[in-house]
């Protein structure tokens, strides 16, 4: 009883209230019209496709950008995009095709092996470190193994210019200078954003199959040898 | 009356006072994993927070519990990821011991019972696999560079179908002859597979470390003296095969003594046809290797010879 007191009282006033007739009491009951704003601003099918490519080459851009300055961070791992890596692995194996005797067996790698060599080697290294009990994810491993492969392919690039000016001893100790360098900075790169998410005693053993993968594929940028 | 209950009561905090002195201390669980976490060594690689004692005293005790677990450690079936993890249950520390100890093979000390002990893994097998195929394939190519170097009509090539040969003899062998050797062994064994038998991954896990030891040979067959590679190939060939011998001669040597001596020599034959055929194919020397620039070039002058009849 009292309960029941105690619960009518906040509406006790209520009964009292009376609103005169002569004020009108209009208004608008709709639903606010910024929700059609708010839906612009989520859908991309209405943008002019030159700004969608754009926004795509910006994200891959500012990846490639925080592999040229390495530093702990999260944004290659945060939006991690395979463009980039797709982009550096198709430029260096056509970049390594048209060497010695391509066509017969002794030459340097087809565009099928590098292709393979790198693909294969990222997922092999990237379910490595996941079976050994890492946290990153599949994808953003490939993405971030795949981005740092930039430093070869630029280190290719400087080769084959090495190369149209002769390969003689000192063409080669260029070639060998470059290529070492950008190994190191490839792998250095890539466990700056690795290396967070291992467990660390276990660090040693995901980072030596990363060591691994640049080594070959800075071998096989070093023994390019030009037809003649 | 409290007499009975002091002393009671005092025991449990002597037992409660040595494990709170030493929480590291090695306690007998019946999970593999805990086994193998205890028993490791102490090292000073990776993290280093918890102090791993060596009980090497109760080694037995721990070792006869652990076989008696051997087959009972995979979680789940083998088409989760969890199945394969458990294969990669391995620290740092403890595959820089394996590796040592597949280097340094000493007469009492059986690879799998020492080094092993029960967790066997696939870590080490399938990376000095992949370093062995990179180690042969690239030195090879360096060695015959080398051995080209004062022939100016030679032009340097990659050679580089030489990594997919190298990977396909190296694989096979380090898969298919562990496949065909336990599955040998455990038939000759028949249902007892508890005494002493070693399970598919140890022996997997044995011959994938015993392959280490030629990752430094071959880059050592880099140096073009032929005595040199040939001691290389007997040294080698010595440290691999007594890991090998060690540990499955315990194995055999119950058997009959000419099926004992025989398995024990086909390990060592196999061991050295895949020591010997990799250094006969990818370190040919100058002498052995296809001319074929020279060889098209001899036709062409024979036929320009003989036109102007």
């Amino acid at each position: 009883m009292a309960a029941s007191e105690e619960a009518s009282r906040p509406f006790a006033g209520l009964s009292e209230v009376s609103i005169s007739e002569d004020i009108p009491v209009e208004g608008d009951i709709s639903v606010p019209m910024s929700s059609s704003r708010r839906d612009d601003e989520f859908s991309t099918l209405d943008e002019p496709v030159k700004e969608t490519i754009l926004r795509d080459l910006r994200a891959v851009g500012n990846k490639f950008i925080h592999v040229l300055y390495p530093k702990r961070s999260s944004a290659l791992l945060r939006d991690w995009d395979l463009w980039g890596p797709l982009l550096l692995c198709v430029t260096l194996a056509l970049l390594l095709q048209g060497g010695a005797a391509d066509s017969d067996d002794q030459g340097g790698p087809q565009f099928a092996e590098v292709f393979v060599i790198i693909w294969f080697g990222s997922i092999v290294i990237t379910l490595n470190s996941k079976l050994l009990g890492g946290t990153i994810s599949f994808f953003q491993s490939l993405c971030v193994l795949g981005y740092c492969i930039m430093p070869l392919t630029a280190a290719m690039v400087v080769c084959r210019i090495v190369l149209v000016g002769g390969s003689g001893t000192v063409s080669f100790a260029v070639r060998l200078m470059v290529v070492t360098a950008s190994f190191g900075w490839s792998t250095f790169a890539s466990t700056a954003f690795l290396a967070d998410s291992q467990p660390p005693n276990r660090k040693a053993l995901v980072v030596y199959p990363v060591f691994l993968f640049y080594f070959v594929i800075g071998w096989m940028i070093l023994t390019f040898s030009p037809s003649q | 009356m409290a007499s009975p209950n002091d002393l009671q009561f005092q025991e449990f905090e002597e037992a409660a006072e040595l494990l709170s002195a030493d929480p590291g201390a090695s306690t007998l669980s019946m999970s593999a994993s805990n086994t193998s976490s205890t028993t490791a060594p102490v090292g000073g690689g990776g993290g280093g927070e918890e102090v791993k004692l060596d009980m090497s005293e109760d080694e037995e005790g721990q070792e006869e519990s652990s076989e008696l677990l051997g087959g009972q450690k995979a979680a789940g079936g083998f088409w989760t990821f969890e199945y394969y993890q458990s294969f990669f249950n391995v620290d740092t520390v403890q595959v820089l011991d394996r590796v040592k100890g597949s280097v340094m093979p000493l007469p009492g000390k059986n690879f799998i019972k020492h080094h092993l002990r029960s967790n066997p893994d696939l870590y080490g097998p399938f990376w000095i696999c992949v370093t062995l195929v990179f180690s042969v394939a690239i030195s090879g190519n360096l060695s015959t560079f080398l051995s080209h170097m004062g022939n100016p009509a030679y032009h340097y090539r990659p050679q580089f179908h030489r990594v997919t040969i190298a990977a396909i003899v190296i694989f096979l062998y380090a898969w298919l002859v562990p496949i065909g050797l336990w599955g040998f062994l455990t038939w000759r064994q028949g249902t007892e597979r508890q005494v002493g038998g070693y399970s598919f991954l140890e022996t997997v896990c044995v011959y994938g470390y015993s392959l280490f030891i030629y990752i430094p040979t071959s880059v050592l067959w880099i140096i073009p003296v032929e005595w040199l590679r040939w001691t290389l190939i007997m040294v080698a060939m010595v440290i691999s095969g007594s890991v090998l011998v060690l540990t499955f001669w315990p194995v055999v040597r119950d058997d009959t003594r000419v099926m004992a001596v025989a398995t024990v020599a086909t390990i060592v034959v196999l061991h050295t046809l895949l020591a010997v055929g990799c250094k006969m194919y990818f370190f040919q020397t100058a002498e052995h290797l296809p001319t074929t620039p020279v060889t098209t070039a001899a036709p062409a002058h024979v036929t320009l010879v003989t036109k102007p009849h």
